[in-house]
């Protein structure tokens, strides 16, 4: 099972690195490079929204001040996207600046969200929104650092030119999502990890444990900060020119915020699998559908929150069990001997050795259900109406 | 100097009014619902456009449209409690996602009907003004801003008579104090909640008419900014708070009024954002809040 996961994993991850070598189309690779981005900053915002609980709706903040420090430090020192840097070629040292980009939002984001940790659910969603409009006033009012709305220019990569201007862009972004992925593999599966669930769970009482909460909201803070300040960044070099009210979008979060309630907020994979399904839709929608775009994208947001407020993954997750539930319980009628943990694949194979379906009959459905009423024992047919309990 | 001050003053209690009259609604339905409204911002706006429709197009006084665009915004805002009826878990971050959702719905539809274009509303008291006495240079103070005031005064003493005075009041603020033992003691919590986020955009309604005639323009990018400022507004005051939401919005239009007038108005609403921010640090459930209990 574990060799199933590991090698459909890395299919998934050829697929990505082949993904703008077949498909050469500039428009394409670029909503592929959206798309990317998008499921990088969904999975850094996870880290602090999913596993901590902190639903914040202000990281539009970080996006924008990782791209305005990019721009700043290219500006400041000089930078160009047309001179090689010692070993590496032009253009690409820029890529480097990014993740330093990322950590001036990183020590931004220390001060600005210990303020708001101060307080919890929705006044914490408020205050991180109210950041979020200080930052674009500020963006718009810090004329010397910021230009104001006239906006502010990056270097330009001239030697990349057409339809493969994209694909250094695409591959830095993919190895920034794949450090995200496993920062936030690792954050799940450590000791850390589990704190901050604790804290999304019932933060007074892992206070009263001796889980440090402050501190561990505060870092989950600053990490998911990172990630989504250094795509801000890469964003920002993308797009070569940037304005206040571009680098600060109000329907930033929102995306963010959606992509993680579609794919299943808390999980690792859900917010990956939401972006991937979310961005090149809304991205799609943009282009070719501009008067449309808001109202169909609110609707769309309407019908996933009201009808899987879940998201995908949880729920999937639970039908998985409930089937594997019910298959043992068919198996253990019909007395075959299997392991209680085997996997499903190896369930299933044995089912069908045995000729065991896992619908009964509906005349055998009867008898046994006349069997029950009339036996004391009620309990296994009831469970296999349910469905099983195991979960 | 000092006389810019006391304009600033003055037109900060009156836009107050009017800010007094969006935030209400907000923190009213957040009370009874447990549901933070961020579409609050896009339901002024259409209330605005509502107020524009009528008098661009029927020739209808803005003051007089009121009573055709209130009971309309209130059963918009009936209907819309349907959608929170299944909501049960997580309700109060859940329906900030949800009302995000229903504004962009709605600023969709108003850029559709309407185009990006600032409009503005007319009548003749947007023109006229009153010259005040004993202010060198004169100072003139429109109509409009004291008809605002006035209307704000007229809507939020009804609103304290129907919350203080009457039985639905009285169940109202049982509500907002404890649901569970509104429901409990046989209160038809479902219906009152549908009540209060009727009155909730009914509000929204006029502070929309009363904001664009005061405010200049409007199209529907400038429901962005207004929730910024009405979120601002009740988290200042306290969540739940009607007296903190009043309060906050006069504070908070005074500040930006005398920043604008003595420094830039570039930096007026930053200086609030950073004010609250500040009050946060010291006091985190805001001016006249609750503190919130241990939730299970």
């Amino acid at each position: 099972m574990k060799l199933f996961k590991t090698l459909s994993l890395l299919l998934l991850l050829a697929c990505a690195i082949a993904f703008p070598l077949v498909v050469s189309d500039g428009e394409m690779t670029t909503i592929a490079f959206f798309t990317l981005l998008f499921a990088a900053m969904v999975t850094g915002w996870n880290i602090l929204a999913g596993f901590s609980g902190y639903i914040a709706l202000g990281h539009a903040v970080y996006f924008g001040i990782g791209a305005y420090a990019l721009a700043i430090i290219c500006d400041h020192w000089g930078v160009s996207a047309t001179a090689p840097w010692g070993p590496l070629p032009a253009g690409y040292p820029i890529f480097l600046l990014a993740p330093v980009a990322g950590l001036v939002v990183a020590a931004i984001a220390i001060p600005s969200g210990w303020v708001a940790l101060r307080v919890r659910r929705h006044a914490f969603i408020i205050i991180t929104i109210a950041i979020f409009f200080i930052g674009q006033l500020l963006a718009y009012n810090l004329r010397a650092f910021t230009r104001g709305s006239s906006g502010f220019d990056l270097p330009l990569p001239f030697q990349w030119s057409g339809n493969a201007y994209t694909l250094p862009f695409y591959y830095a972004v993919l190895l920034l999502l794949l450090l995200a992925l496993l920062i936030a593999r690792a954050v799940r599966h450590s000791h850390y990890g589990l704190c901050l669930l604790a804290i999304r769970d019932d933060e007074d009482r892992a206070k009263g444990l001796g889980v440090k909460t402050g501190f561990a909201k505060l870092t989950a803070f600053v990490i998911s900060t990172w990630i989504i300040g250094t795509a801000g960044a890469l964003w920002a070099y993308f797009i070569g020119t940037i304005y206040p009210n571009s680098a600060f979008d109000p329907t930033f979060d929102l995306a963010v915020a959606l992509m993680s309630f579609l794919g299943g907020l808390g999980t690792l994979s859900g917010p990956l699998l939401g972006a991937l399904l979310l961005e090149p839709v809304r991205q799609y929608l943009a282009s070719t559908n501009p008067d449309w775009y808001l109202v169909i994208y609110g609707a769309l947001f309407l019908v996933v929150l009201l009808l899987l407020p879940r998201g995908i993954v949880p729920t999937l997750q639970d039908r998985w069990a409930q089937y594997r539930a019910r298959l043992l319980d068919r198996l253990s009628e019909h007395k075959v001997e299997v392991s209680l943990a085997a996997p499903l694949p190896a369930l299933l194979w044995r089912a069908r050795q045995h000729g065991v379906s896992l619908y009964a009959g509906r005349q055998e459905r009867q008898e046994r259900r006349v069997e029950a009423s009339l036996s004391e024992n009620s309990e296994p047919v009831a469970l296999n109406q349910e469905g099983g309990g195991h979960q | 100097m000092g006389q810019l001050v006391i304009e600033g003053i003055i037109l900060g209690i009156l836009t107050g009014g009017v800010y007094a009259l969006m935030s209400s609604g907000l923190t009213l339905v957040f009370g009874v619902m447990d549901i933070i409204n961020v579409g609050q911002g896009a339901l002024v706006i259409l209330g605005a456009y509502l107020s524009y429709v009528l008098q661009q197009y029927l020739q209808v006084d803005l003051f007089v449209g009121l009573l055709i665009t209130l009971p309309l915004m209130f059963l918009l805002g009936v209907a819309l409690a349907f959608i929170f009826r299944p909501i049960k878990r997580d309700r109060t971050v859940l329906s900030v996602l949800v009302t995000f959702g229903l504004a962009l719905i709605i600023e969709g539809v108003l850029n559709l009907l309407f185009s990006a274009d600032t409009v503005g509303l007319q009548g003749w008291y947007i023109n006229a003004s009153i010259p005040l006495p004993f202010f060198h240079p004169t100072f003139y103070l429109p109509y409009i801003y004291v008809f605002a005031f006035l209307l704000a005064v007229v809507l939020l003493g009804g609103l304290y008579v129907l919350l203080y005075r009457t039985r639905f009041g009285q169940s109202v603020r049982a509500s907002m104090e404890n649901r569970t033992a509104a429901e409990l003691i046989g209160m038809n919590v479902e219906r009152i909640s549908m009540v209060t986020l009727g009155i909730g955009v009914a509000l929204a309604a006029a502070g929309g008419m009363a904001f664009g005639a005061t405010g200049g323009g409007f199209n529907a990018n400038s429901a962005y900014d207004l929730i910024s400022r009405l979120l601002a507004i009740v988290v200042f005051g306290g969540l739940g708070s009607l007296s903190g939401a009043l309060v906050a919005s006069v504070v908070m239009l005074v500040i930006e009024n005398v920043t604008d007038l003595l420094w830039s108005p570039t930096w007026a609403t930053t200086v609030f954002f950073l004010l609250l921010v500040l009050i946060l640090v010291v006091r985190p459930q805001g001016l006249l809040g609750q503190k919130e209990g241990r939730k299970q």
